[in-house]
């Protein structure tokens, strides 16, 4: 119960833990972690359902796969079949969805159990969780035992932030709500609040992933992401929702039919890129220590490990910019209060029904970004910023390419410039500033539709996570995973554990693996 | 009194100037033939070389809906005149989340009209969105194909019938710029007294090819007479059905006036067409009105005017008010639409079935219009306005044709028949041929009747009359029955011959000394006589020894 590598441990092994007694721990747990706010909706009846479903599913020895019965979060910006769907706008705050997204779909066709739909940034634009109209998530690890000694913090006042936008699924997992938790990430949204959450955190090739029930946020980078405590848990769930989508126009055929990573991954034959300009202003000294840490770890065990440079770099935060804020305009041009969604009372013409919908559904964050897209898309700007933003996205990505086409196989960077901030110094800055300088690892992988995944490495000083990343060729995610599981097995990242929730069995299998625990 | 002189002497010059582009050429349809004074009046001859005068520009954005089962980014089905909102799929409602699927078949009808409109078919195309706020264009944007479109740079040529006879055929070309894909929108209906607007998606998504035609033309007429040629090419691709009225082919025309050799001058767009006639009418009139303005001193305004066929004006639409960007941007769901040129070009691997190679489509190609009038003139010896006519009615060529399987009739004889006697019934109840009365076989019948000589050619037309009213009875029972038959009893003739002649001494004087057009008249009285039953042969043979 763990996590690490939660099916090979057999969870739902016969005379174990039922997937029904299962599915009620973890609604209890949500209901003790309700402080943390990382769910929108809870779906309790449903998940009970579902969960014995599964169970006679079990009993008779015929589950529908290795998720049968395991409990699963999604964020709420992927459709759910008459499950509200809010993406944490007032705009969508009463709108069920009749489909599901098929990543959604995938999952429960192997019989995963839906607990609910996680808390966000508003429609995923933010890098904190800070700027949703549910309110923010709260980051578990700020009421672990860790922060509480090292810091002598007060957790109503110092409680720290998720990092975002994906901020609701990180805290489910991290919390042991959900074994697993669908995230999106367009700019890092998915790897970020992994990072500061301590949870295994992938955004896999563009493409190989279905966006569609998606809601989207930029289509051209936005790729479902996939959080777990353990690599090789992300392994497997990306082994069921990869592959074409008939749906999803831009998906592609999966390279295979990756299921499980090998266990003795052998580093000596490959080659880690350290990218100088990630060696970035901000960047705080305990996360370096870290990446540098790691980087002598591959170097120990034969690897070759070479600074490489990817000189666009410093570009991509302001090409991101003007690119997503142009989709942005464009993706919420369909928010008219019409056909679904919050409509304003206000209905003398349609022109003024249009705007004060819009005025009262979005928030200052939605709304500036439609006002900057729309402004970045106008004729006589349009050459000077989008297509401009186009060409430098190029350039990222021919960085990359390049680097890649010199014989390195992998990127290693860290996931976020520090550990996670307390909210009240968070909110300090706004929110255009804040995403850039979240955002600033995790981006440009985005640009470049590439796999990335943040590992979890070590507590900080004052008891945090700190991720590090790895950056692999398109379609190179198992070899992606298979190096990010070499780290995980030799980093040695405390996992959460709740004490209420493990037997003693579990508790005494897990210490004999070498596992720290820390109890929340 | 001297204001009504400056406007008698524009209106003057008014219409010499557009007859310069247009010097009397009709309108090869009949059935749309318009009767503005500007395009095809007699006028003076000294109005052609009339140099520096104002001159009609027309352009023509067409939206052809294509013709399939479902839509273009969507599985929902097309149909017309469905309940309202039955034909919506989540993806023509802009749920959130969806994504567009591209239709495999729009893709080949756009390909199919390219290649027969003698279009480069661009191998790869892309898709961009085009955004407006409008209540029934659902995602607020549309997705059309504005950087690079499927088709570019092709010719339509069409013709006109001109001359003092009509009977001249004049082939022009129109340039088509482009032929894109895009989704229609759907429809909003203003219920003005309760003040609200009521939205209707079947028909959103629905796959459309906007075919922009480069301003070539000059008139209503010629442009009528393309949109015709373009309807019948269409319609014989099956890429679009065609019918303007229940808006599968939808004509917004851009109109301008200049002096020949300068610079175009302002144009405005002008909606609302849904007929070939309208679209005639409206591009004359707008042509007409914005010379009026410049001959005033005045300015053309860049706008978008609406044709009101009732008082057959143009006026200034409302809702388009102050300058529209749509800022476009490419469609990010959607990658390159890449075509093939034959099955040797794909890529290993792919699956032929999920690709459009255009090589089978060009093998696919059906007869075109112009190749079916050629082929028409050529093997039946008829005209070529003949052919127009054939062709440019739905089912006459196939009509026609099945006549001739059952007779013996020459088709030089037999195409009268059918585009006279037959079309002329039809117009005239606004029936199509489908819906004729008479089939190919029963005509041939009666043409079969006179051919062999049991009725003569004025019985048959009494014949036809009567097949026409009470369907179901053939020629030969009509004739029968009403005892039609051609009259070839000598002894009778010879009697009515000899009243004739004993009646008319003076004719037969004129006969007599000479003058053998007389006997015409003779012939006439006898066939009065009988009704016309008389066979002719007989009776000329007959006079010709009486008066001799």
């Amino acid at each position: 119960l763990t996590g690490r590598n939660l099916w090979q441990m057999h969870l739902l092994r016969p005379g174990r833990i039922s997937p029904t007694e299962l599915c009620r721990k973890c609604l209890n747990r949500i209901r003790k972690t309700q402080h943390l706010n990382a769910y929108i909706t809870v779906t309790e009846e449903r998940a009970l359902e579902q969960a014995q479903q599964a169970e006679r599913r079990l009993q008779r020895g015929v589950p529908k796969g290795p998720l049968d019965g395991i409990p699963f979060a999604v964020k709420d910006n992927f459709c759910t079949e008459n499950i509200r769907t809010t993406c944490a706008s007032r705009m969508l705050k009463d709108y069920t969805p009749p489909y599901n997204a098929t990543v959604v779909q995938k999952l429960l066709d192997q019989g995963a159990v839906l607990m609910g739909k996680t808390n966000m940034d508003e429609f995923a634009m933010g890098a904190g969780s800070t700027d949703g109209a549910f309110g923010a998530v709260k980051n578990p690890w700020g009421y672990a035992a860790p922060y509480g000694e090292r810091t002598r913090a007060d957790p109503d006042s110092d409680w720290v932030v998720t990092g975002g936008s994906s901020g609701g699924s990180a805290a489910a997992v991290a919390s042991l709500t959900s074994y697993l938790a669908l995230g999106s990430d367009t700019g890092g949204s998915t790897r970020n609040p992994g990072s500061l959450c301590g949870v295994v955190a992938l955004k896999p090739t563009y493409g190989l992933l279905s966006r569609h029930g998606l809601i989207p946020l930029v289509n051209s980078m936005d790729v479902p992401g996939i959080m777990t405590r353990s690599v090789n848990d992300a392994a497997i769930v990306l082994g069921i929702l990869q592959g074409l989508d008939v749906r999803d126009s831009t998906t592609v055929p999966a390279p295979s039919s990756l299921t499980e990573l090998p266990e003795d991954f052998d580093v000596k034959n490959i080659c880690v890129g350290i990218p100088k300009e990630y060696h970035a202003p901000g960047l705080s000294e305990e996360t370096l220590a870290q990446w540098s840490r790691v980087a002598d770890l591959f170097e120990e065990a034969g690897a070759r490990v070479e600074q490489v440079s990817l000189p666009h770099t410093q570009y991509s935060i302001v090409c991101y910019h003007v690119l997503c804020h142009a989709e942005v305009a464009s993706n919420m041009a369909r928010f008219d209060g019409l056909e679904y969604g919050h409509r304003s009372q206000m209905d003398s013409s349609t022109e003024v029904m249009y705007a004060s919908t819009r005025h009262e559904g979005f928030n200052d964050v939605v709304r500036g970004r439609i006002l900057s897209g729309n402004y970045f898309l106008l004729k006589r700007n349009y050459q000077h910023y989008f297509v401009k933003a186009q060409k430098v996205r190029r350039l990222i990505t021919n960085d990359f390419q390049h680097v890649f086409s010199s014989g390195v196989d992998v990127l290693l960077t860290p996931t976020t410039l520090t550990d996670a901030a307390r909210y009240r110094d968070f909110t300090q800055e706004d929110n255009r500033t804040r995403s850039a300088q979240e955002d600033v690892f995790t981006q440009p992988a985005n640009m470049a539709g590439l796999p990335a995944v943040s590992v979890p490495t070590a507590l900080s000083r004052r008891g945090l996570p700190i991720g590090l990343q790895l950056i692999a060729p398109a379609l190179q995610d198992q070899t992606l995973l298979s190096v990010a599981q070499w780290i995980e097995q030799r980093v040695g990242f405390p996992s959460i554990v709740s004490t209420q929730m493990l037997s003693s069995l579990d508790l005494l299998q897990s210490l004999s693996e070498g596992f720290h625990i820390i109890s929340i | 009194m001297a204001a009504s002189c400056v406007a008698a002497s524009e209106l003057l010059n008014n219409i010499k100037q557009i007859s310069v582009l247009c010097p009397k050429a009709s309108y090869a349809v009949r059935a749309v033939s318009t009767s503005s004074p500007q395009c095809h009046a007699q006028l003076p001859q000294r109005a052609r070389s009339a140099p520096q005068q104002l001159v009609g520009v027309v352009g023509l954005e067409i939206h052809a809906q294509i013709n399939s089962s479902t839509k273009l980014f969507s599985g929902a089905p097309v149909r017309f005149s469905a309940p309202p909102n039955s034909l919506v799929s989540f993806f023509d409602a802009s749920l959130p989340g969806t994504l567009p699927v591209l239709n495999k078949r729009c893709v080949e009808a756009a390909v199919m009209t390219g290649l027969a409109l003698n279009c480069a078919i661009n191998r790869k195309s892309l898709f961009d969105r085009k955004h407006y706020f409008y209540a029934d264009l659902p995602a607020g944007y549309q997705i059309t194909q504005q950087r690079l479109p499927i088709a570019v740079d092709g010719v339509l040529t069409y013709s006109l019938l001109g001359g003092k006879k009509r009977n001249q055929v004049m082939r022009k070309n129109v340039t088509i710029k482009q032929i894109q894909l895009e989704q229609d929108s759907g429809k909003s209906l203003h219920d003005d007294v309760r003040s609200q607007t009521l939205i209707d998606l079947n028909r959103a998504g629905v796959g459309l090819m906007e075919l922009v035609m480069e301003p070539d033309m000059s008139c209503g007429e010629e442009a009528a007479a393309a949109v015709r040629e373009l309807q019948l090419i269409l319609q014989a691709l099956g890429t679009c059905q065609g019918n303007m009225s229940e808006g599968q082919l939808r004509v917004d025309a851009n109109v301008s006036v200049h002096r020949p050799g300068e610079p175009l001058g302002v144009r405005t767009e002008v909606k609302n067409i849904n007929s070939i006639r309208y679209l005639a009418r409206a591009i004359d009139y707008e042509i007409q009105r914005q010379i009026d303005v410049l001959q005033r001193g005045g300015t053309v305004q860049n706008e978008t005017r609406a044709y009101d066929s009732k008082s057959g004006e143009t006026l200034p639409m409302r809702d388009k008010e102050g300058l529209q960007d749509y800022r476009f941007m490419p469609e990010p769901n959607l990658p390159p639409l890449i075509l093939y040129e034959d099955n040797a070009s794909l890529p290993t691997g792919i699956d032929a079935c999920q690709v459009v190679v255009v090589q089978k489509i060009k093998e696919g190609l059906p007869e075109l219009p112009s190749v079916k009038r050629d082929r028409l003139v050529q093997t039946y010896g008829i005209l070529p306005e003949h052919s127009f006519t054939l062709v440019n009615e739905d089912g006459l060529v196939d009509y026609f044709e099945a006549v001739l399987k059952t007779t013996k009739k020459e088709p030089r004889k037999v195409i009268g028949w059918v585009t006279n006697e037959l079309l002329g019934h039809l117009k005239q109840e606004d029936m199509s041929v489908c819906q004729s009365p008479i089939s190919p076989s029963a005509l041939a019948e009666l043409l079969e009747l006179q051919e062999t000589g049991h009725i003569s050619s004025s019985v048959a037309k009494q014949v036809f009359q009567k097949m026409w009213r009470s369907p179901g009875k053939t020629a030969l029972q009509i004739t029968q029955e009403q005892d039609l038959g051609l009259v070839s009893d000598t002894a009778q003739l010879h009697s009515i011959c000899q009243k004739v002649v004993d009646s008319h001494p003076d004719e037969v004087h004129a006969i007599r000394s000479g003058n053998k057009k007389v006997l015409n008249k003779l012939m006439g009285l006898v066939q009065k006589e009988t009704k016309g039953r008389a066979d002719p042969v007989l009776v000329r043979a007959i006079l010709q020894k009486k008066t001799s």
